[in-house]
């Protein structure tokens, strides 16, 4: 029985590293829906290799079209490329509607592309919490590059940064004056700038502000941040978008800072593990929900405080791990 | 934790209406499922292809044009051809009463006419696939967590 059952998952483990869609697919889902880490275990020494590059930007810029032309022109270049597509979650039903693919419909029977759709479940980041995992088996399996494109997001949702080599970040002429593009946020993280829908009113008006802005981060940064113009429904600019992202990640060699931030990278995530096991571990075994739920009345009726309760019970918890020690 | 139920709403060919594909897909992302649409015109090899790719449980195909007699045994036999057969087919439209049941015959699980509730639709899903994954987990079980299981 043992036999057999590392066998199946030898046998399945040399699918995927071969690229086989079925297992990819499997995998992915399999990362998705269980807690258990055991396969990206197994996958991550075969990972490191793809060259992770991510599009992010407002609902409706066009982030599924430019992966779609940006992914055919690394194609040209007989790249295997793994597309990760995230849409939101309903908070309300846990549903989701997945429209990405219908921008994607040119690339659905290359040979070398894999697209998968994923539901953001929650996460608030613009990405799923499995989006990483789901990389990494895109990356085990042999992809060159792997793709991956956020929700449509607002100002704050930044995880995409935490995944990939290179960020584009896709406005629309719309997206606002110079005052927006010096805020925090998400300009912050963009290696690249697009301005898409570029035969729209206001478009070149918005890439002087942005240039402007860009020009005191500059000096700083040590790369010069190009800010593009594309019209993704007719295939224009994008030769510029893909030439853009090869000098990044040729920037990002030389200056030693691929490795260096993926190393960061690596550390967040380990971090980011270790909180997650904790945290599930206290809700499961150490936090009392019946004891709290019997205070929670006198909180209520301010004879407690949520301040104090909170920090006794954490003490409790500091005390016992010292004295284990 | 409980597996999102994931199913793949498909446009074959010519046709161009997809309200009554996109009231479904509404209908069953309410019904808390992840929902993947396609997109009009596509053909049944990029449906398969991208049933495959997102691993879903079902595939429901809207057809309006007449040519279901055609498309759906095309997809049944492409499922087989990438050894998919477990992934469920079922369907809509303008369709027939005689031609629903000769499909079910050939085995697409189900067929909807025009007018189901879609509750109905829903509830079927949940009971089919529920059926479906209580048969294949003990399997994938011990597919997917390997030596620690045994």
């Amino acid at each position: 029985m043992k036999n057999e059952d590392i066998s199946i998952k030898m046998n399945s483990l040399k699918k995927l590293l071969k690229g086989d869609k079925r297992i990819i697919a499997q995998t992915i889902s399999a990362v998705e829906n269980d807690t258990n880490t055991k396969i990206l275990e197994t996958i991550f020494p075969y990972t490191g290799k793809a060259y992770h590059i991510g599009i992010t930007g407002p609902p409706g810029a066009g982030k599924s079209t430019l992966v779609n032309v940006i992914a055919k022109k690394l194609l040209e270049k007989n790249n295997k490329i793994g597309i990760i597509a995230v849409d939101p979650t309903s908070p309300f039903s846990g549903g989701a509607l997945l429209g990405d693919r219908v921008r994607m419909t040119d690339l659905a029977l290359q040979k070398n592309v894999f697209i998968r759709s994923m539901a953001s479940r929650g996460s608030l980041g613009g990405l799923a919490s499995k989006t990483k995992d789901a990389a990494l088996v895109l990356d085990a399996s042999g992809m060159d590059y792997v793709l991956i494109e956020t929700i449509g997001v607002g100002q704050v949702e930044l995880d995409i940064a935490q995944v990939c080599d290179t960020t584009v970040v896709i406005l629309v002429p719309e997206s606002g004056d110079s005052i927006q593009a010096m805020k925090a946020g998400l300009l912050e993280i963009a290696d690249i700038i697009v301005v898409n829908k570029g035969d729209r009113e206001g478009c070149d008006r918005l890439i002087m502000e942005l240039k402007f802005a860009f020009e005191l981060r500059d000096k700083q940064a040590g790369w010069h941040f190009p800010i593009l113009k594309t019209i993704a429904t007719e295939n224009k600019g994008i030769e510029e978008l893909v030439s853009a992202i090869d000098s990044h990640r040729a920037y990002l060699h030389k200056s030693g800072k691929l490795e260096d931030e993926r190393k960061g990278k690596l550390m967040l995530r380990i971090h980011e593990l270790i909180e997650e096991k904790i945290r599930a571990h206290l809700k499961e075994k150490i936090i009392k929900e019946d004891e709290l739920k019997i205070m929670i009345d006198k909180v209520y009726k301010r004879k407690l405080n949520p301040y104090r309760i909170a920090s006794n019970i954490a003490k409790g918890i500091i005390k016992s791990q010292t004295r284990r020690k | 934790m409980d597996r999102k139920i994931r199913v793949i709403i498909g446009k074959p060919g010519l046709d161009g209406h997809d309200r009554g594909a996109k009231v479904v897909a509404a209908a069953l992302r309410d019904a808390g499922m992840e929902v993947i649409y396609t997109g009009l015109h596509q053909t049944c090899e990029s449906i398969v292809e991208a049933a495959i790719q997102e691993d879903v449980d079902i595939i429901g195909l809207s057809i309006l044009s007449g040519a279901h007699m055609t498309i759906f045994p095309k997809v049944l036999n492409l499922l087989k051809k990438k050894r998919a057969e477990d992934i469920i087919l079922t369907g809509g439209g303008i369709i027939p009463e005689e031609d629903m049941k000769k499909l079910e015959k050939k085995g697409v699980k189900k067929m909807f006419g025009p007018g189901t509730p879609t509750t109905e639709i829903v509830d079927w899903i949940n009971e089919n696939v529920r059926a479906k994954s209580k048969k294949t987990k003990t399997k994938k079980i011990k597919k997917k967590t390997g030596k620690n299981r045994s």
